[in-house]
C-alpha cells in the first residue's frame, strides 16, 4: 500500500482542516432500491467486529503474566546497612531495602514508633491515640472516620467504625490495623511497651481480646548478635527514635513526652 | 521518546516453528473462548502448558507435614534467612494444584499466610504475597476463593510505598478479579475502587502497568456497566487515565497499552461518554494516534498495534457521541492530520496485522461519514488509491472500503468528480466479480451514485463490459432490485 510521499509530510505540518467542497445531494440518491447512507457505527463490548483485536490482547497478557509472580533476578550490590538510626539490618539487594525501608520506617509513629503500612492509616493513627483533642471531641461528635479510603463515614465509638467495615465492607472482624483501645487517655510511649509485650502471642499474631493497637504488628527490635537472640517483645528503650525525618507525629510531640 | 520498561519477553527454550505452532493453538483456544464469551477466564491468563514446557525444574508436590513445616518454621524460626527460605520453598511447592489444595485444607494455613503477610518483617511479607500470588493463580475456585480473607489486606497495601510489592498485591488482585463475580462482590464493598484511585498516583512505571491490568480485568467483568463502571467513571480515575495517555516524552507503552484497553471497556459499555468527552477525551486520543503514527515510521518497535487496537476503538466509539458533536468545534476533529495519521497506521497494520484493519477502516468511517471537511481530505491528500489498494485484503475490508468510498460519493457531484476517472472504475469491477454478497451490494450503491453525479461514468462502464459484470447477480435475492435498476440506468440514462 503505498502512500503518496506528502502525508508524512502532512503529518508533521501544522493542524489544519481542508476547506470542504461544496455538498450537493440529489433526492434521487437514496431513493428505493438503493438505501445507503451515511452513518456513523458504534459497537457493543460483546460484538463480534472486536474478536481479532480481543485475541491478540490475550495473546499479549498471557505472554506478560507469565513474567510474573516468580522472584526476579536482583542484581546483588555489595552488602549494606539500613542507615536508619537503630536498624542494623543487612542488605544485597536495593528492591529488598526499599520494601524493608517503606514498611518498617517510612510511616512511623513518632510517639509509640509504630509502623503502618500507609500515611493514611498513620494520620488515623495518632489522631485516634495520641491526641487528646480528639478524645475530646469525640465525646461530643462522631470522630472516628472509616478506614477505608473513599468512605466518608464516621463514627461515635471505633466498636461502631469496626461493625461498619465489617457489615459495611466486608472487612474480616480480625482486622489487623483496627484494634480498638481500652484506654482512654492518649497512648504514652511508656505504655506502648507494656502493649508490645501484651499484644504479642508467641506465634506472632496480635492477639485478640486485649490486643490496644490501631496499626500493624510489633516493631522490630534492631537486631541483636546471635548469641543473644530474644523472643520478640522487647522493651525498647525510649531514647531509641527510629530516624529523623522517618516518622511522623504533631509538633507538640515534646510537651506530651511524659517520660523523658 | 516512548519509554519501554524492560522487556517483558524472555528468551524461550523451544523453537522457533514449534512457537508458532504453540501461538496458533493458543489463538484458537482464545477465539472459542470469545465466541463463547468466555474470554475474561483464569484459565486463559495462563498459558499452563507452554509454562512447564519452560519451567525445567518441575515443582514439588509437599504433604500436609511438610507444609506445617514450612509455615511454623517460617512464623517462629530463629534466623532470618531461614525463615524466609522456608516460605520460599512453600511458594515453589504451591505453583502444584496437589499442593494447593493440600495447603487450603489445612486448618490455620491460610491465617498463617496472612499473619506472615501482615507482619512487618519486610522480606517475609514479600515471599507470603508470592505464595497468595500462587494461589490467586489457580484454576480451581476453592483455591482462589481461599485468598479471599487477604483481600482487605492487599487492597490496604495499595496505599502503600513499596513498589514491588504493590506490583504484586496488584496482579494477585487482578487474578482474584477474574475468578469470580462472587470475588468482585467482596472486593467492590472493600473499596477497590478508591484504593485504585489512590494507587495511580504512584511514579513507578511496573505499578501503573499492574493497576492499568487489574483494572481492565475489573472493568471487563459481564456486570462491569452496571456495577463498576459507574463508580470508576464516578472517581478521579478517568481523568488519571487520561493523563497517562497523554503523548509526549513520558509516555510508556506498557503502561499506555492496558490504560488505553481500560478505555475501551469503559466507552464501548457506554455508560456515560458524554462524561469521558467533556474530561477531554476525544482532544487526547486524538492526540495518541498522531503520535502513534509518528512513532511506527520511526521504529520496528513490536507491539505498537497492541496499542493502535484500542486507540482506533475509543475514537471510533466516542465519535458516535452527541456530545461529539457539541465539541466538534474542536480542532482535534476536524484536524486533516487525523486522516493522515490513520493512512500510516493502516499501512502499518495491513504489515503487522491485517486483522485489525477492519478496526482503523471502521474509524476512518466515523469521521467520514458526516464530515465533508474529512472527505474532502481523502482527495486533497491522494488517499483514494492507497484505499483502493486495500480491496483485496478480505471481505469485511472491502465492504469498509466500499463504504467509505460512498460516504464520499454521496456528498454530491464536486466529491465524484475527483474520484473520476482513475483506477475506482477496473476496482469496482473487480469488486462486482466477488462472490460475497455484502461487498457486490456496497459495489452496486457506490456505481449508483458514481452514475448519478459524475456524467460519464455509466458510460465507461459499459465500455469496460459492466454490464457483463452485472449479470451474474441477477438472481440473487438481496441484490436484483438494484441490479435492474442499475442496468437499466446504464442503458438508457
Amino acid at each position: 500500500m503505498q502512500l503518496p510521499p506528502a502525508l508524512h509530510a502532512r503529518l508533521a505540518g501544522a493542524p489544519g482542516s481542508a476547506e470542504p467542497l461544496p455538498v450537493e445531494r440529489d433526492p434521487a440518491a437514496r431513493t428505493a432500491p438503493f438505501r445507503f447512507a451515511p452513518r456513523p457505527v458504534r459497537f457493543p463490548r460483546e460484538h463480534d467486529f472486536f474478536e481479532e483485536g480481543d485475541v491478540q490482547r490475550h495473546l499479549y497478557l498471557q505472554d506478560v503474566l507469565m513474567q510474573v509472580g516468580g522472584a526476579p533476578e536482583r542484581p546483588r550490590v555489595p552488602e549494606f546497612t539500613c542507615q536508619v538510626a537503630g536498624c542494623c539490618q543487612v542488605f544485597d539487594a536495593l528492591e529488598d531495602y526499599e520494601h524493608h525501608y517503606h514498611t518498617l520506617h517510612r510511616n512511623v509513629c513518632s510517639f509509640c514508633k509504630r509502623a503502618f503500612p500507609s500515611g493514611h492509616l498513620l494520620d488515623t493513627h495518632i489522631l485516634e491515640w495520641h491526641d487528646s483533642l480528639f478524645q475530646i471531641l469525640a465525646e461530643r461528635q462522631d470522630m472516628y472516620q472509616c478506614l477505608v479510603e473513599g468512605c466518608t463515614e464516621k463514627f461515635r465509638t471505633s466498636r461502631d467504625r469496626k461493625e461498619h467495615l465489617v457489615m459495611r465492607h466486608l472487612y474480616p472482624a480480625d482486622f489487623r490495623f483496627d484494634k480498638p483501645r481500652k484506654s482512654r487517655g492518649p497512648v504514652m510511649p511508656g505504655a506502648a511497651e507494656q502493649v508490645l509485650a501484651e499484644a504479642l502471642g508467641d506465634d506472632g499474631v496480635p492477639s485478640e481480646g486485649d490486643a490496644m493497637e490501631v496499626c500493624s504488628e510489633h516493631v522490630e527490635p534492631p537486631p541483636v548478635p546471635a548469641g543473644e537472640r530474644r523472643a520478640y517483645s522487647h522493651r525498647i528503650p525510649s531514647t531509641i527514635c527510629f530516624g529523623q525525618g522517618a516518622s511522623r507525629g504533631f509538633k507538640r510531640a515534646k510537651k506530651r513526652n511524659k517520660h523523658q | 521518546m516512548w519509554s519501554r520498561q524492560r522487556g517483558r519477553l524472555k528468551p524461550l527454550c523451544c523453537g522457533v516453528e514449534e512457537l508458532r505452532c504453540r501461538r496458533r493453538e493458543r489463538e484458537a483456544a482464545l477465539r472459542k473462548a470469545r465466541r463463547e464469551q468466555q474470554l475474561v477466564s483464569k484459565r486463559l491468563l495462563r498459558d499452563e502448558a507452554l509454562e512447564e514446557a519452560e519451567e525445567g525444574c518441575v515443582a514439588m508436590i509437599f504433604g500436609e507435614a511438610e507444609i506445617q513445616q514450612f509455615l511454623q518454621l517460617a512464623q517462629r524460626g530463629t534466623e532470618e534467612k531461614e525463615r524466609e527460605g522456608a516460605l520460599v520453598s512453600l511458594r515453589r511447592g504451591l505453583q502444584r494444584p496437589e499442593t494447593q489444595q493440600t495447603f487450603i485444607r489445612l486448618e490455620g494455613s491460610i491465617r498463617t499466610l496472612v499473619g506472615l503477610l501482615t507482619s512487618n518483617q519486610a522480606l517475609l511479607q514479600l515471599e507470603a504475597a508470592r505464595c497468595l500470588h500462587e494461589l490467586s493463580h489457580s484454576e480451581q475456585s476453592a483455591v482462589v476463593e481461599a485468598c479471599l480473607p487477604a483481600t482487605s489486606y492487599l487492597l490496604t497495601y495499595l496505599s502503600g510505598h513499596s513498589s514491588d510489592f504493590i506490583e504484586l498485591c496488584l496482579y494477585t488482585l487482578g487474578n482474584l478479579i477474574v475468578e469470580s463475580e462472587a470475588v468482585r462482590r467482596q472486593l467492590l464493598p472493600q473499596g477497590i475502587v478508591p484504593a485504585l484511585a489512590a494507587c495511580i498516583q504512584s511514579p513507578h512505571l511496573t505499578v501503573l502497568e499492574a493497576l492499568g491490568y487489574a483494572l481492565s480485568q475489573l472493568l471487563q467483568a459481564k456486570e462491569a456497566p452496571e456495577k463498576i463502571i459507574p463508580s470508576v467513571l464516578g472517581s478521579t480515575l478517568p481523568q488519571h487515565m487520561l493523563q497517562l495517555l497523554q503523548p509526549g516524552p513520558k509516555l510508556n507503552l506498557g503502561v499506555a497499552v492496558e490504560f488505553a484497553w481500560c478505555l475501551h471497556y469503559i466507552i464501548c459499555s457506554q455508560v456515560n461518554n458524554a462524561l469521558l468527552i467533556t474530561q477531554g477525551a476525544l482532544s487526547t486520543l486524538g492526540l495518541l494516534l498522531l503520535d502513534l503514527a509518528g512513532a511506527v515510521q520511526r521504529t520496528e518497535d513490536a507491539g505498537l498495534e497492541l496499542l493502535a487496537c484500542p486507540v482506533l476503538r475509543c475514537l471510533s466509539n466516542l465519535l458516535t457521541e452527541a456530545a461529539a458533536e457539541a465539541v466538534g468545534g474542536q480542532l482535534q476533529l476536524r484536524d486533516e492530520r487525523v486522516v493522515a495519521a490513520l493512512f500510516i497506521l493502516l499501512q502499518f497494520l495491513l504489515q503487522k496485522q491485517p486483522s485489525l484493519l477492519p478496526e482503523g477502516l471502521w474509524l476512518l468511517n466515523n469521521l467520514t461519514a458526516n464530515s465533508p471537511s474529512f472527505c474532502t481530505s481523502l482527495l486533497s491528500l491522494d488517499l483514494i488509491e492507497p484505499l483502493l489498494h486495500l480491496l483485496s485484503v478480505s471481505n469485511v475490508v472491502s465492504v469498509l472500503v466500499l463504504t467509505v468510498l460512498c460516504n464520499v460519493a454521496e456528498k454530491g457531484p464536486a466529491y465524484c468528480q475527483r474520484l473520476w476517472p482513475g483506477p475506482l472504475l477496473s476496482s469496482l469491477l473487480d469488486t462486482l466479480a466477488f462472490s460475497d454478497t455484502e461487498v457486490v451490494g456496497q459495489s452496486l450503491e457506490l456505481l449508483q451514485l458514481l452514475f448519478l453525479y459524475q456524467p460519464g461514468a455509466a458510460q465507461a462502464f459499459l465500455q469496460q463490459s459492466g454490464l457483463q459484470a452485472l449479470q451474474r447477480h441477477e438472481e440473487v435475492a438481496q441484490l436484483q432490485d438494484r441490479v435492474h435498476a442499475l442496468q437499466q440506468t446504464a442503458l438508457h440514462g
